[in-house]
Formats: C-alpha cells, sequence, structure tokens
C-alpha cells in the first residue's frame, strides 16, 4: 500500500463529514425553531471538527507543505470522494433530519469499527469522534419518531423523504479499491460488513416511527468515486470562494 | 497534533495554567477542566500539551492562545499542541469544577446512565441551578455549545445549561 491509497481512504472518511457539515452550516439562522438551529449548527461543527482531524492528518501524511485548508478548500470537484448522501439539498426539516438519520447510523458502525484501526491516528480520531457521533443519532432518531409519528403532514413528508433518499444508502457500503487495499492491512473497515446491522438499525428506528422502508431494486452511486450529483458544484463554489478568490487568505 | 500521552503535570507550572479560564464557561480554569494532559520546562520552554472537549470546540484554539499569553506574562516562552488520546472525558472535570459550574448557572454532567435517561426524557434528574428542583424536563439536547444540552425548570421556570456526559 502506498501513501496515496490511505490518503485516498481518509478523503472517503472526511469528506462525508465536512459536505455534511458544510450543508448543515447552511441552515444556521434557518432552523425552524431556535433549538433546532442550535442543535443542527452544533453537529456541524463537530463534522467539521473532526474533518480538521482528518485533514491535519493527511497534511502530515502528504510531507509537501500542505495544509488542511489547501486540502479542505483547493480541491476539484472529482477529487471529493463523499457519498452523494450528503451533499442532497436541504429542502425541508423532515428531509435534512432523514438525510442526517440515515448518515448517522452509518457513522456511528463505521467510527465503532475504526477506533480499532492499525493506524493509530484514525483510531485516535475515531475515538473521539464517536461520542459526538452518538449524541447526533440520538437527535436524528428521536427527531424521525417525532416526525413520523407526528401530524399526517410531518408523516408524509418525512416518508416521502426516506422514499426519495434511500437510492444513496446502498453507496455506503461499496467498497472502493483504496478501501480493498487499506482494509487487507488492517487500516481499513470493510464497510460491506456492516450493511446488515445498518438495516437493522434503521427498521428498528422507522418503524417505530411508523416509517417503512421503500422497495427499491436499483441504487445510485458514483460520490466516492467522485462523480457527484450537480449538487456538488454549488456547495464547493460556496465553500471555496474566499480562497479562490483571495489566495492564502487568513481569518 | 500527536497521538496519545499519559498525563504529567509540572507542579511548578500550575499556578500559571490555573490563570486561563475556558472562554466559553469563564468561571472554569483549564485545570479544573481536565484538559491539560502534560506541562513540563525543555529548554527554558514550556510545552504544553491540551485535549479537546469536543473536536470542532473552537475555544481550544483560544485556549492555546491564552495559555501562550499567561506565559509570558510570567516571563515564560510556551509551546502548545493538541493531544487527540485519551479522549477527554467529562470525568476529568475536577470537584472544584463541578461547583464553579453550578455556581455558574450549568448543572454539572450526572454519571452516564442517567445522563442518557435525562437526555431521552425519561426521568427528571437534572437538578435546577436556580432553585435546586429535579422537576425539570429536557428543552434540546443540544444548548448553546456543543457541550451542554438545554433544560428548563417548571418549579421556577428558569431555563438553563446542562452540562452533558462525555465518555
Ligand atoms: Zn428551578
Amino acid at each position: 500500500m502506498k501513501n496515496e491509497n490511505l490518503i485516498q481512504y481518509i478523503y472517503g472518511i472526511a469528506d462525508n463529514a465536512l459536505i455534511l457539515g458544510q450543508r448543515l452550516s447552511e441552515l444556521c439562522g434557518h432552523g425552524p425553531s431556535l433549538e433546532t438551529d442550535i442543535a443542527m449548527t452544533n453537529i456541524a461543527l463537530d463534522l467539521l471538527g473532526q474533518t480538521r482531524s482528518y485533514f491535519q492528518y493527511v497534511a502530515q501524511l502528504s510531507g509537501d507543505n500542505k495544509t488542511e485548508d489547501d486540502i479542505a478548500f483547493l480541491r476539484t470537484e472529482r477529487q471529493y470522494k463523499n457519498v452523494l448522501l450528503v451533499e442532497q439539498p436541504n429542502t425541508h426539516f423532515g428531509y435534512v433530519i432523514t438525510r442526517q438519520f440515515l448518515f448517522d447510523v452509518f457513522h456511528f458502525l463505521l467510527l465503532q469499527e475504526l477506533q480499532n484501526s492499525k493506524d493509530e491516528m484514525l483510531a485516535a480520531i475515531a475515538k473521539k469522534a464517536i461520542k459526538e457521533v452518538s449524541y447526533h443519532q440520538r437527535f436524528s432518531s428521536d427527531w424521525i419518531k417525532r416526525l413520523g409519528d407526528g401530524t399526517e403532514e410531518s408523516h408524509q413528508k418525512v416518508q416521502e423523504a426516506v422514499n426519495d433518499l434511500w437510492k444513496y444508502t446502498d453507496e455506503l457500503f461499496h467498497m472502493t479499491g483504496d478501501d480493498v487495499k487499506t482494509e487487507e492491512l488492517g487500516i481499513g473497515i470493510n464497510v460491506a460488513l456492516l450493511k446488515e446491522r445498518y438495516y437493522q438499525k434503521v427498521s428498528e428506528v422507522l418503524e417505530e416511527a411508523s416509517l417503512t422502508i421503500p422497495e427499491m431494486k436499483w441504487f445510485q452511486k458514483g460520490g466516492k468515486q467522485g462523480i457527484h450529483s450537480e449538487h456538488m458544484g454549488y456547495i464547493l463554489s460556496d465553500l471555496q470562494y474566499m480562497q479562490r478568490t483571495y489566495p492564502n487568505m487568513k481569518w | 497534533m500527536t497521538i496519545t500521552l499519559e498525563q504529567h503535570i509540572d507542579p511548578q507550572l500550575i499556578p500559571i495554567l490555573e490563570k486561563v479560564h475556558d472562554p466559553e464557561i469563564p468561571v472554569l480554569s483549564i485545570m479544573d477542566m481536565g484538559v491539560v494532559r502534560s506541562a513540563k520546562m525543555l529548554e527554558s520552554i514550556a510545552q504544553v500539551k491540551i485535549t479537546p472537549t469536543y473536536s470542532g470546540c473552537p475555544a481550544m484554539d483560544v485556549m492555546g492562545e491564552d495559555i501562550i499569553r499567561a506565559f509570558k506574562e510570567a516571563n515564560i516562552k510556551a509551546e502548545v499542541s493538541l493531544v487527540l488520546t485519551p479522549a477527554w472525558t467529562t470525568d476529568w472535570i475536577t470537584p472544584r469544577g463541578r461547583k464553579a459550574l453550578e455556581e455558574y448557572g450549568i448543572a454539572a454532567p450526572l454519571e452516564e446512565n442517567a445522563d442518557k435517561e435525562a437526555l431521552l426524557g425519561n426521568k427528571k434528574v437534572v437538578k435546577c441551578t436556580n432553585c435546586g428542583s429535579h422537576n425539570t424536563t429536557l428543552v434540546s439536547q443540544f444548548g448553546s455549545t456543543a457541550c451542554k444540552a438545554l433544560f428548563q425548570c417548571e418549579d421556577c421556570l428558569e431555563p438553563f445549561d446542562y452540562f452533558k456526559c462525555l465518555k
């Protein structure tokens, strides 16, 4: 395995946190209530904090005077390896919560395994992050139940969100070449093996919320290979604007 | 950024470190917070290692700068770095720190199981910092910062922060 495989593997994890963190940050000041607004921006902050730890490590591994900012702000769209799920837009609160829930359950299972990675730095970051993500999962599961079991309208909206976002869940368990190479060395996680536990947890919560998983045979994928949906360009133009306009600017 | 570290603090440096406070909870010194993992003199430079409370905690950068400033006032040059493992837990908040939190109006973290019950809204176990009643309800799992949840007292109606248990 080359350093490059490890770096790409880390992008596959960190870019999910970065892009979802960016999506949630867009909601700052726009949440449906003060409490949910604060909750979502706090989750964004956790995710961006985790991203920083991963990117500082990548900067260390690259060793060519790269900084975490270069990695976050100066890559091109194809170089981001996040799954399609996290780049989906903030349409309504039920949709945001569903996206969060479908990611949180996966994120928690991934970090649970990553804590035992033979790469000490990744294990250390995972041990820190999982404490935060267990709160995220509790928050989103709680809201899925409230909305699913709420009014007729909230139920319908969140069921439609599940129907719409479900096609992005299969990609979470797709093994890329870098996943395989790092997994062989006990560094990366075999995400394919998380699938069963994921469906179990998701079904459990959805059932309690009187929601159902849609029948689906065809799933959307591509993000992990850098092939993104039409939303990604807009996210990046927002994310990268300052560094592109004023190269090397600092706060 | 280093990975793992045993706690080791040179007792001579403690008075300086105790002057540095959490910028978001000014009644709490970084020593009472338990974020200082190591502090020692190395060739007349104070080497201080701190561990983040939450990954994205914006207070960490400020604490780093404040530590350097506090040492400068004592005519000592200091260097601060972050260490990740063992990950910070609310168990490291000292008894004095817990008391300071309560007096400031933030309920101190409960032990893990009680915390879970409180945050799921199952049991009334968080004590109101204003009147001491346990008749309190969860308003939001996330409060003014990532480390806190928002509660309200049903007896005196005071809204207050609860410092979430982190293990
Ligand atoms: Zn009260």
